[in-house]
């Protein structure tokens, strides 16, 4: 199998989740070469061909351009696959990549089975297997299920010159994450509230146990978006990642966005009143009941 | 100004799935219900826009699937969606997403809509694809991930969210195709008064056939749980002693104890 990868970069400098495709292309045995926005001064460490759009002209956000682009080297490098990151850059640009070559595509891709592709579905408790019928696919890979390969090497390049017509889409800038009240990043123990907490009343049964085990409050992120919990305190892709000595999920399902700022923990206790919540998939122990009733139980004899 | 609202109707996620005797989707069988998250958020923004833009302006909300999803289209007509657009699709679960965006871009090609929200992704699917794949359709501009949206004179200012809290600025131009992100809004909860008014409004009701005949682009042959890896311990029993259980576990394995 040959397959065109789809790096990425921010503010100059190529995205540490880059590696994950190499790591994806030696798990699918394939020939890759990548492809790649960025700075040519903070080149991916990949052998083999790179395709090299500079981003001072191509735009870090420019998704009808860099579909141009992507377009133009997939009639170069004929490829197989083509594959992204499941990430914000990824689920933006695969689709319009994919229906621009009128072929597949399959979406978070956690692992690889005969003729096709195993993906999560159903926040991540079930799975499915999916089989292209097109010759050609589009992938988008979840981010932590291939392992990373920066076995690195030099690339060789080949420059692209950028198209000449802008994208619909124009970027006006970045807007910096709020600044945070709290460092979950140093905290020894995490003690986080999701969804099946309830109500915003109950937080404090939740902080209660995180003050017992003299550790610090954390949430999923249904619980910020619900004003529940202050944003700082969010765990996952679109927070903070965390790794303390203790974790502990408190009626959080164990989605992958959370899983992908917590898995890292030394030790994880999971309370859900659901046996088969994803969570347990990762969980070193899972404790099955109503956190309402367990952890104000808990605080008690601490 | 016109604009469409694409929704999905999803089971509760919390349910317990098991596989159909096809073995490629779950079984309906004792399922909730419930109006997809993310679409919840793509119903009250435009909503919200429609109200913004006031007389003369329109907001449809289209659905695709077997009958039981009016119930998701009355609920998003009593947040404020002007008329339904029913494709009735006993099939639709099995559509792959370039089926589902095809279906859509049929409907909307002829009708000139100046903005089309969706979610960014369906909570059972998860694939994020159809929102992209019908702007691409449509050949209009399309932004993903959103967490904040303003409009003003045929410009979209959008909030992408990106990775770790950071976001990222966008600019469009009408017509557009948005997709939105939890937390971009705080969705309403419809009024007794407003549930009354929306049993008046229109859904109107569309074949499948009549819009689609393209073939999938990808098939799925199977649906299970993921692999156990094993490895924990799962606890089950009297919360006290359960209590104790862990206690002994967390003294014996860790040092935050002490
Ligand atoms: C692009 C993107 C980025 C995201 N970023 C993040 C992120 O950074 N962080 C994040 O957390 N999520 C993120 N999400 C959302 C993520 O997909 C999930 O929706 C979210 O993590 C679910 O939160 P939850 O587990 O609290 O809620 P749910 O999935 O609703 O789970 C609630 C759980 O509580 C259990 N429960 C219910 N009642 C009780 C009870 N009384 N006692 C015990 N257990 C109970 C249920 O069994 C269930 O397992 C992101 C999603 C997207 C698409």
């Amino acid at each position: 199998m040959k397959i065109l990868l789809i790096g990425e970069s921010r503010d100059n400098k190529v995205l540490e989740t880059t590696y994950e495709l190499t790591g994806f292309a030696g798990a699918a045995a394939a020939e890759s070469s990548l492809f790649f926005v960025g700075s040519p001064h903070d080149l991916p460490a990949v052998s083999g061909r790179l395709y090299l759009a500079d981003v001072a002209a191509c735009g870090e956000y420019n998704p009808d351009l860099h579909r141009d682009l992507i377009v133009r080297t997939v009639a170069e490098e004929n490829p197989d696959a083509v594959v992204f990151l499941h990430s914000s850059y990824g689920w933006d640009l695969a689709p319009r990549v994919a229906a621009a070559l009128k072929v597949a595509q399959i979406s978070e891709v956690v692992g690889l089975v005969e003729g096709g592709f195993e993906v999560g579905c159903c926040n991540g408790k079930m799975r499915r297997t999916v089989k292209p019928a097109t010759a050609r696919v589009v992938l988008t890979i979840q981010s932590g299920a291939f392992p990373v390969n920066k076995e690195g090497g030099s690339p060789q390049v080949v420059a692209l010159a950028p198209p000449v017509a802008s994208g619909r889409v124009i970027f006006a800038g970045y807007e910096a994450a709020e600044a945070r009240a709290i460092d979950l990043g140093r905290a020894e123990v995490i003690v986080s509230a999701g969804r099946g907490v309830g109500k915003k009343d109950n937080i404090p049964l939740i902080a209660a146990l995180a003050k017992a085990l003299g550790g610090e409050l954390g949430a999923s992120r249904p619980v910020v978006d619900a004003g529940w919990i202050e944003h700082s305190h969010q765990v996952g892709t679109t927070g903070q990642s965390v790794a303390p000595k203790l974790y502990v999920a408190c009626g959080i399902s164990g989605a992958i966005q959370h899983l992908a700022g917590m898995k890292k923990s030394d030790f994880i206790v999971a309370i859900n009143k659901d046996k088969d919540a994803p969570i347990g998939e990762i969980a070193d122990v899972l404790i099955v009941a109503d956190v309402l009733q367990f952890v104000p139980a808990l605080t008690a004899k601490l | 100004m016109k604009i469409l609202v694409c929704i999905k109707q999803v089971p509760d996620l919390e349910s317990r799935f098991k596989a159909n005797s096809a073995g490629v989707w779950f079984d309906e069988t004792d399922l909730a219900w419930r109006m997809n998250e993310y679409d919840e958020y793509a119903v009250e923004q435009a909503v919200k826009l429609r109200e913004q833009l006031g007389e003369g302006s329109e907001l449809v909300v289209l659905s695709i699937g077997p009958d039981r999803v009016v119930e998701a289209m009355k609920k998003a007509l009593a947040m404020g969606c002007d008329r339904g657009v029913h494709v009735q699709d006993s099939a639709a679960a099995v559509k792959d997403p370039a089926q589902i965006a095809a279906t859509v871009v049929a409907y909307a090609r002829d009708q000139h809509f100046d903005v089309i929200f969706t979610g960014m992704q369906s909570q059972d699917r998860g694939s994020a694809q159809v929102g992209v794949l019908v702007a691409a359709g449509l050949d209009i501009a399309c932004a993903t991930t959103l967490v904040g949206f303003s409009y003003s004179d045929g410009t979209i200012t959008a909030k992408r969210e990106l990775e770790g809290g950071l976001k990222g600025i966008v600019k469009l131009k009408t017509p557009a195709l948005v997709t939105c992100q939890l937390g971009l809004n705080v969705p309403r909860y419809p009024t007794l008064p407003n549930i009354m008014k929306a049993k008046k409004k229109d859904i109107a009701a569309l074949p499948i056939e009549s819009l689609l005949s393209t073939p999938p682009l990808a098939a799925t042959v199977s649906f299970h749980p993921p692999a156990k890896k094993g490895g924990g311990i799962v606890l089950e029993g009297e919360v006290g002693i359960l209590v104790d259980q862990l206690l002994g576990i967390l003294k014996e394995k860790t040092a935050v104890l002490r």
